[in-house]
């Protein structure tokens, strides 16, 4: 289940959250507001102390009615201020924080439609998935909660020093001794956390990359009756991660017992000193019972400090699992002007010693397509054969550019692909891959995507008719029937007709169809392969063949072997001539290609 | 203050009006009365002894800290006299009782939450287990209507708020009931007439509390709605990343995507803001007690009927019985939103499989001989998918032990329902499916996939190995095996030459290994599980014709005494058949050998002379 790369670098837990800057900056007037009213606030909760001080000492100590009044009128202002301010704090973040969560999802999204299709065959989309809901849930409530209450606390806990020092410097200081040894810990707790932190993360996201194929090949686990053996694997890496969570737990439950128990002891020996300096007459009552319930006051923001910086930590996991996709370069919008001219003039779709081998495959191995020249004339069909593996997919996806040729080469009309923007090439290129695949939305829509904003009824109804596809005027809302995931779910058959539907209802100048017609019976068949030659008489198509059927609709015939173009020519031509071709198309001579790759 | 948006924001227009009324389509699944809290009652029922010694130590932890005050009390009351009257006793009882409470509190700190992982930990795993089990138990008709995103959030985000509960949650609600209870005690025993004013404005915390609860319950299963809505559209996408790229979908898919994030954002502005209110409110009248408190408790000193120090700690514990109401607030928001999770988890545990597992399971009788295959009878069998209209009206069929039966007929004639129903993906709405005279419905999924396995055209890949995929035929075959099944195919010289073989891990849904090798590998899966029946729907339609014809030879031989239904377009897998079944509307039309019907006259005789003519 190794599907994460391993972690960048070391870069440290701050320097990691400044990179959500960007996503904060718009928001930031309110945050900061936020945090200086929380400030606020929890100084006038250790001005309250202050105030019961003087009260005690004061009008309580020398029965005056009047001053008794007087304190507990401030302590109701004071207590409305603070409970105003709190308040105030969390109205101020409410949509602001759930605005930067759902822009950061926004972006991700964005940017993962854009990501090179190599980056998506790497990436488990559960690993994706967790990025874009577990992780993001950390970075708002870290954004809510922690980053603005380490603030807090911190000037908290440097006002309430101040003040016990004021009070007393003596007793400040002891209650001060354990900061020292406090901090050390929290240091070497951070480091560790960290670690185990990432790893938690990374096997949620796992986690939900095993339950997302359990579903997806729910028909396949049914079909062999595993679901015990998958619901076994899912037990054992839940199991694990159960384990690093209780290492987790373990590292935060040490950490929560150092800070709960040194400064506890320190105001044990303040209260000890206390006692002893108004034993002696040096200190009021009164003073040393608000110096206590200032230090008791300061022992929320310290205690909570083990837990704050435990929520920074795997909130800064959380960003760098962010930036680990966001860092991905996309491809690049702009075409590349390009400073060598072609020097084809020709017409048509041409490869010119294509070579390709996946971005993630070793550098020495062998490339799937090794200068591959074909050259496909102007409203020419063109099949392509060759055997089960031999890179035919491979080449209709360099086409409308999902990925990048290692060298060479693809020219339409002469144009080189890479001067042309990705969005104007798909434009030009429609495909129908061997997967048909059908978004949730209307089935009408889903074949109208393939054409521009213009198209209406009249191509729909034209390219349903292309690819036979008149079941759906027979579904339960006819083309405005749901379909996809959340919608109908229709056959093999049915879906292939669709998303040929698709690729020719734009009119595309350039066609690419990937075994467009492996799924439907011989009558079917027949029929699309009727109307489909009223398409191609006047289309510059590539069409990947398995049979002579889907073969004859083409003008000629390329043979794609060991990762050549082997031979051109019509069918009858290579039926004849080529004994590799003779064999793809009848399979009964056993050529010694078999298993060509 | 402005008021939270009335209507549940799964309700609103832009969800599909085609499929208003349907629970499906609004992920709003009935959930039984009760069953969101016997689930939680269920889960946390194994861990009563864990969660009582949990609860001992925060009980324990929770008193050692609150006897800080009461020390303090005792310290300015008797110590100070005592020290001035040159006795150290009660100082040193002092600072030795307070070292000893600093010590164990810590201790029991780092016990406590260690213990409280481990319970919260165990909860987690006990229900992702469940809702993984039941979601695999459901059947293929559930999936194909609850989409896989949803399932996914299930499991993750909503499983996550439970979390949230159980790691916060739980330990907040413990130190603020106790904290409630132990400072309100102390206020009581160290004077009743103020104790009592305090625990009186617990009444008004109280209603504050229960109309948070109403308000931010119907926020929160909002909200798990929304979260839920972008994951079935984050997993489409992905999944969908190459038609998505090619047919230039990002812009539009942006802004779809966008108006599904913004509903989420705005429910989740929603729970906030309702948090904010509450928060206020609680502090508001909190502070305002102490106020009136502390003045009541002045007077009483003046008057000399309260000692001094008695006021000084009732006022240090008055600021701590309401420092939990903040706390209080975050259980509430955990619970809140666990509880609008567990809801929508208990309505997916709440279904019923469509085709369970039999209660009294039964064993197919032992094999007469040494043929593996096993006697097929549809017997009256009727079915009708959910969107409407018959699929199969009334289907009588035997398939003899060991015989081969190609199945052909256009699309929407019910071969591959045939083939679903023998598989026993779904259960027919009438009549009865019979292998060797045992009804499907009352064989165990282990007895059933030893006499059924069914082959279809998408061959689905999972993460791991070649070799990992073709074992999920049977998980306890050894390498031999394993390459012996891909050898019979023909899958093994493709499977070599992968980088590692058949170690090379397929990576996501096996995109670098072609349709044709995934049906392949698909095959292979199916000869190791080595099944009494083998279903083929268009399990060959990517496969070039010499691969085909390389598993034809291999059926050949791995087919005898075996019973097997082939559907195919591709009529030469025919000719492997022992017979031939046209189906027409449900219906079985022609049935013969297949000499028989091509010489004949009827539709297969057609449909085979259009087969020839397209191999030119």
């Amino acid at each position: 289940m190794a599907t994460t790369p391993a972690p960048a670098q070391d870069r440290s837990s701050v320097r990691t959250l400044l990179r959500l800057w960007p996503y904060v900056r718009p928001v930031r007037a309110r945050l900061f507001t936020a945090a200086f009213v929380a400030i606020l606030a929890s100084c006038i909760g250790l001005v309250i102390p202050l105030v019961l001080k003087w009260l005690v000492d004061g009008p309580v100590a020398d029965r005056d009615p009047a001053g008794v009044w007087l304190g507990a009128l401030y302590l109701l202002l004071l207590g409305f201020a603070e409970a105003l301010l709190f308040g105030l704090r969390r109205w101020l973040v409410a949509r602001p924080l759930s605005h930067v969560e759902a822009s950061m999802r926004a972006a991700l999204y964005r940017h993962l439609q854009r990501l090179p299709v190599a980056f998506h065959d790497r990436w488990a989309s559960g690993q994706l998935l967790s990025r874009g809901t577990t992780d993001l849930m950390l970075l708002r409530q870290f954004l809510a909660f922690p980053l603005t209450f380490l603030l807090v606390n911190g000037v908290t806990m440097v006002v309430g020093v101040v003040i016990m020092l004021l009070q007393d410097w003596t007793l400040g200081l002891v209650v001060l001794g354990p900061a020292v040894p406090v901090m050390v810990t929290c240091v070497i707790f951070e480091k560790r956390y960290a670690k185990v932190a990432r790893l938690a993360q990374d096997q949620v996201g796992d986690l939900t990359t095993v339950v997302e194929e359990s579903v997806l090949g729910i028909r396949v686990i049914k079909g062999f009756g595993r679901h015990r053996s998958q619901a076994r694997a899912f037990r054992e890496l839940s199991g694990t991660l159960r384990g690093t969570e209780l290492r987790k737990a373990r590292l935060l439950a040490t950490i929560w017992g150092v800070i709960v128990t040194l400064p506890e002891v320190a105001i044990g020996a303040a209260l000890v000193v206390g006692v002893v300096q108004v034993a002696d007459g040096g200190l009021s009552a009164g003073t040393l019972v608000a110096f206590l319930s200032t230090a008791l006051a300061l022992r929320w923001p310290v205690e909570s400090i083990g837990f704050l910086l435990a929520m920074s930590q795997e909130a800064a996991t959380a960003t760098e699992r962010y930036f680990e996709v966001m860092d991905e370069e996309v491809e690049g919008a702009a075409p590349v002007p390009s400073a060598r001219p072609t020097g084809i003039r020709d017409k048509g779709l041409r490869f010119h010693d294509v070579t390709f081998r996946y971005p993630d495959a070793p550098p020495g191995s062998r490339p799937v397509l090794d200068a591959v020249g074909l050259h496909i004339r102007p409203g020419e069909s063109m099949a392509l054969v060759g055997a089960t593996g031999s890179g035919k997919t491979t080449l209709t996806a360099l086409v409308p550019r999902l990925y990048e040729l290692t060298s060479g080469r693809i020219t339409l009309d002469g144009t080189d692909i890479t001067t042309l923007s990705r969005q104007a090439l798909r434009a030009k290129v429609a495909v129908a891959f061997e997967e048909p695949t059908l978004f949730s939305a209307a089935v009408g829509d889903n074949v109208l995507m393939g054409a521009g904003d213009t198209a209406g009824t009249a191509d729909l109804e034209c390219a349903l008719s292309v690819a036979q596809a008149d079941f759906v005027y027979a579904l339960p809302q006819g083309t405005d029937t749901q379909v996809g995931e959340q919608g109908l779910s229709l056959s093999g058959g049915q879906r292939q007709r669709l998303a040929l539907a698709r690729a020719v209802v734009g009119r595309p100048e350039f066609l690419v169809l990937d075994d467009p017609l492996s799924a439907l019976d011989v009558h079917t068949e027949a029929a699309v392969e009727a109307a489909l030659r009223h398409v191609l008489a006047d289309t510059t198509a590539l069409i990947v063949a398995h049979r002579p059927s889907t073969v004859l609709l083409a003008d000629r015939v390329a043979l794609l072997s060991g990762g050549r173009i082997t031979a051109v020519g019509t069918h009858h031509e290579l039926l004849r001539t080529n004994a590799e071709y003779a064999h793809l198309m009848s399979g009964e001579q056993s050529g010694e290609q078999e298993g060509a790759r | 203050m402005t008021a939270a948006t009335p209507t549940p924001a799964d309700e609103k227009p832009e969800d599909r009006p085609a499929a208003a009324g349907d629970p499906f389509d609004q992920d709003v699944l009935p959930t039984p009365q009760g069953a969101t809290a016997a689930l939680l009652r269920s889960l946390l029922a194994p861990m009563q002894a864990r969660v009582s010694v949990t609860t001992l130590l925060l009980l324990l932890q929770q008193a050692v800290v609150q006897a800080g005050p009461l020390l303090v009390a005792y310290a300015i009351d008797s110590a100070v006299p005592a020290f001035r009257a040159g006795d150290r006793g009660p100082l040193i009882a002092v600072g030795v009782g307070y070292l000893a409470c600093a010590l164990a509190a810590g201790g029991l700190q780092f016990a406590f939450v260690a213990a409280a992982a481990r319970v919260s930990q165990d909860v987690l795993l006990d229900l992702r287990g469940r809702i993984f089990r039941h979601a695999q138990a459901l059947s293929v008709d559930f999936h194909e209507r609850y989409t896989s995103g949803r399932l996914i959030s299930r499991s993750t985000t909503d499983v996550e708020s439970l979390r949230e509960l159980l790691d916060e949650g739980l330990q907040e609600l413990v130190t603020v009931i106790l904290s409630f209870v132990y400072i309100s005690v102390m206020l009581l025993w160290l004077d009743l007439g103020l104790g009592g004013v305090a625990v009186a404005s617990l009444v008004p915390l109280y209603a504050l509390v229960r109309l948070y609860q109403r308000r931010a319950g119907r926020v929160y299963r909002a909200r798990s709605t929304a979260i839920a809505a972008v994951i079935v559209k984050f997993v489409e996408t992905m999944n969908g990343i190459r038609p998505v790229r090619a047919f230039r979908r990002e812009a539009v898919n942006d802004a779809d995507f966008g108006a599904l994030n913004q509903r989420h954002e705005r429910t989740n502005g929603d729970a906030l803001l309702e948090m904010a209110r509450y928060v206020t409110g609680s502090r508001l009248v909190a502070n305002t007690a102490v106020a009136a408190i502390v003045l009541w408790g002045a007077y009483r000193v003046a008057d000399g009927t309260l000692a001094l120090g008695v006021l000084a700690a009732a006022v240090l514990y008055l600021r701590r019985l309401y420092d939990p109401i903040d706390r209080l607030g975050m259980f509430l928001n955990s619970y809140q939103s666990a509880a609008a999770s567990l809801e929508k988890i208990a309505g997916l545990l709440a279904q019923t499989p469509s085709v369970p597992e039999p209660s009294a399971p039964r064993q197919l009788p032992p094999l007469e001989g040494e043929l593996p295959g096993r006697e097929v009878v549809f017997d009256g069998v009727r079915f009708g998918y959910r969107t409407g209209g018959e699929v199969l009206p009334r289907f009588d069929l035997t398939i003899p032990a060991g015989q081969t039966v190609a199945v052909v007929g256009s699309t929407g004639a019910g071969k591959s329902t045939l083939a679903k129903l023998l598989a026993r993906f779904y259960d027919p709405s009438d009549g009865r499916v019979l292998l060797d005279g045992v009804d499907l419905r009352d064989l165990a999924v282990p007895e059933l996939r030893r006499g059924v396995v069914m082959v279809t055209q998408e061959a689905f890949l999972f993460s791991g190995t070649v070799a990992e995929n073709i074992a999920i035929g049977r998980p306890d075959a050894g390498r031999a095996e394993i390459e012996r099944a891909a050898k019979e195919i023909g899958a093994h010289d493709f499977i070599s030459a992968l980088p590692d073989g058949y170690d090379t891990d397929v990576r996501r849904r096996g995109g670098r290994i072609s349709a044709g090798q995934r049906q392949l590998v698909a095959f292979a899966r199916a000869l190791l599980a080595d099944p009494a029946v083998l279903i083929l729907d268009e399990a060959t339609s990517s496969l070039d014709i010499p691969g085909e014809r390389a598993v034809q030879r291999a059926m050949a031989t791995v087919l005898k005494g075996r019973t097997a239904v082939v559907i195919a377009h591709r009529l030469s897998t025919v000719e492997i058949a022992d017979r031939v079944l046209v189906m027409e509307q449900g219906k079985i039309v022609e049935d013969g050998e297949p000499a028989e019907l091509v010489a004949g006259t009827g539709r297969f005789a057609d449909l085979h002379r259009a087969w020839r003519d397209s191999l030119a």
